[in-house]
């Protein structure tokens, strides 16, 4: 399959299990909330340029804001993460090229260990300005950060169940000597 | 031109990240009601904590001229007073009827100008401040002139065509006629010559149950101050065994040191009444001589 076609599909997937599925779900508790639509920013090939990666990242949380109607909120966290992603991805991936050549982020391509550290550490940002933005405020600084936790950890395990329920086919880099 | 374009080439990314963050951010606060009002109420304070610093300042430069717009108004207020006005009994001439006309005829007793000073001393036994208005804007002497808190500072001496010289109370022959506010006894103030920020009441008898702190106001038996107008507070007692008076330093309510905008007050009917005292004098004076 080709990849964009393969992106556009996982984008309007993910848009749609987040807006129809997650969201509807009976909260557990006002600080749980399941989020994983911005784990297709996570999924994007390694080769996409920083560019594209901050327009895209743009766009996906636009889209997902015209569900909820809070036009720029995801979009600001989107496009946040978006920006830290080539960073932590250059710190965790090996730097010998000739043994690395997976196309996009996933735990086989970067190990458990690194993927987990890369998952954790974008939620964290994702959920975190997020609610920061939502609430303007810091306010009851233990809430903010219980909510931010919470959130990401349930984040992180809905990611790392996609990706054991889920094993992608992946596709191997033609040119290694990238 | 060609850096600019390097610059922009080399920062691309996060250019780019900024100009997107600027963009989702806008859409969040134009958009959405909550953070709109949390961005405006944040933006309004902070532009009002800066106007308010910056009108702070501006307000320094028309101080002047806020200064001057007060004292006239004062001056026009300060001429509505009831205190102004004296009753005329119109009482014999009256018929009471059942409807109810008000009757009270009331007269003008005391006019009151705002003026500037522009020369003053305190230095000296005798002294003298000068103001801005004279014969031409209708000061005559003898008139009373109070500072801008309604203190009395002193009375009109001499008159030019457009300048009047007044003797401050600071000043070894100026007396004014003073009451106490609580008891009504009257006395008079003096000068020593010696501290400006002291004058000296007497006359007023020990029966009066005077503290310090008490305040000390025109009194009546005077042409040219209104009664009933501040001159101080009584800040020591002095003791005097010798008489049945007490020595009282008053600290003068008015600042001497730094008047500026003053009113003069003028009693309408001063002639009448000091042409009364003289020919009441004549009368008696006849009178003993025709008992010789």
């Amino acid at each position: 399959m080709n990849g964009v076609l393969r992106n556009i599909i996982r984008f309007i997937f993910f848009i749609l299990l987040q807006v129809y599925i997650l969201d509807n779900v009976p909260a557990l508790h006002r600080f749980i909330i399941p989020v994983i639509y911005f784990l297709f920013i996570l999924w994007l090939p390694f080769s996409i340029s920083r560019f594209w990666l901050l327009v895209i990242g743009f766009l996906t949380g636009l889209s997902y804001d015209y569900f909820t109607v809070t036009p720029g909120l995801h979009a600001a966290a989107c496009v946040l993460i978006a920006y830290f992603r080539p960073f932590i991805v250059n710190i965790l991936i090996p730097k010998d090229t000739s043994e690395f050549n997976y196309s996009e982020p996933s735990a086989k391509a970067m190990g458990w260990a690194p993927y987990a550290v890369y998952v954790f550490a974008l939620s964290l940002l994702h959920h975190g300005y997020l609610l920061l933005l939502e609430w303007l405020e810091v306010g009851n600084f233990l809430d903010f950060l219980i909510k931010v936790v919470a959130t990401t950890a349930i984040s992180v395990l809905l990611i790392f169940t996609a990706e054991i329920l889920f094993p992608r086919r992946l596709k191997y880099r033609t040119n290694t000597a990238y | 031109m060609r850096n600019v374009f390097l610059f922009i080439r080399r920062y691309i990314t996060f250019i780019s990240f900024v100009l997107l963050q600027i963009l989702a951010l806008s859409m969040l606060f134009r958009y959405n009601k909550y953070h709109r009002a949390v961005f405006f109420g944040k933006a309004n304070e902070i532009t009002g904590y800066i106007n308010s610093k910056y009108d702070n300042v501006d307000d320094y430069f028309h101080l002047k001229e806020e200064n001057s717009r007060i004292h006239k108004m004062n001056d026009s207020l300060l001429n509505l007073l009831p205190g102004n006005f004296i009753k005329v009994d119109t009482g014999s001439h009256l018929i009471t009827d059942t409807v109810g006309f008000d009757t009270l005829h009331m007269v003008r007793k005391y006019l009151a100008k705002e003026a500037k000073v522009v020369s003053n001393s305190i230095n000296s036994q005798k002294n003298y401040f000068q103001i801005n208005r004279g014969s031409n804007q209708g000061i005559k002497d003898n008139m009373a002139v109070f500072n801008s808190d309604g203190s009395v500072v002193g009375q009109i001496v001499g008159v030019s065509e457009n300048f009047s010289q007044a003797m401050s109370l600071l000043h070894v022959q100026s007396t004014v006629s003073a009451m106490m506010k609580k008891s009504r006894n009257n006395g008079k103030i003096e000068w020593d010559g010696q501290s400006p920020l002291y004058l000296t009441l007497r006359n007023i008898p020990k029966s009066d149950s005077v503290v310090r702190g008490d305040t000390v106001l025109t009194g009546i038996n005077s042409y040219n101050y209104p009664p009933g107008w501040m001159i101080g507070t009584v800040a020591e007692i002095v003791e005097d065994k010798s008489t049945n008076f007490y020595v009282l330093r008053v600290k003068p309510s008015a600042n001497f040191q730094n008047l500026q905008q003053v009113f003069v007050i003028e009693n309408l009917q001063r002639e009448e009444q000091v042409v009364l005292d003289k020919t009441t004098q004549k009368k008696v004076d006849e009178l003993n001589k025709r008992k010789q």
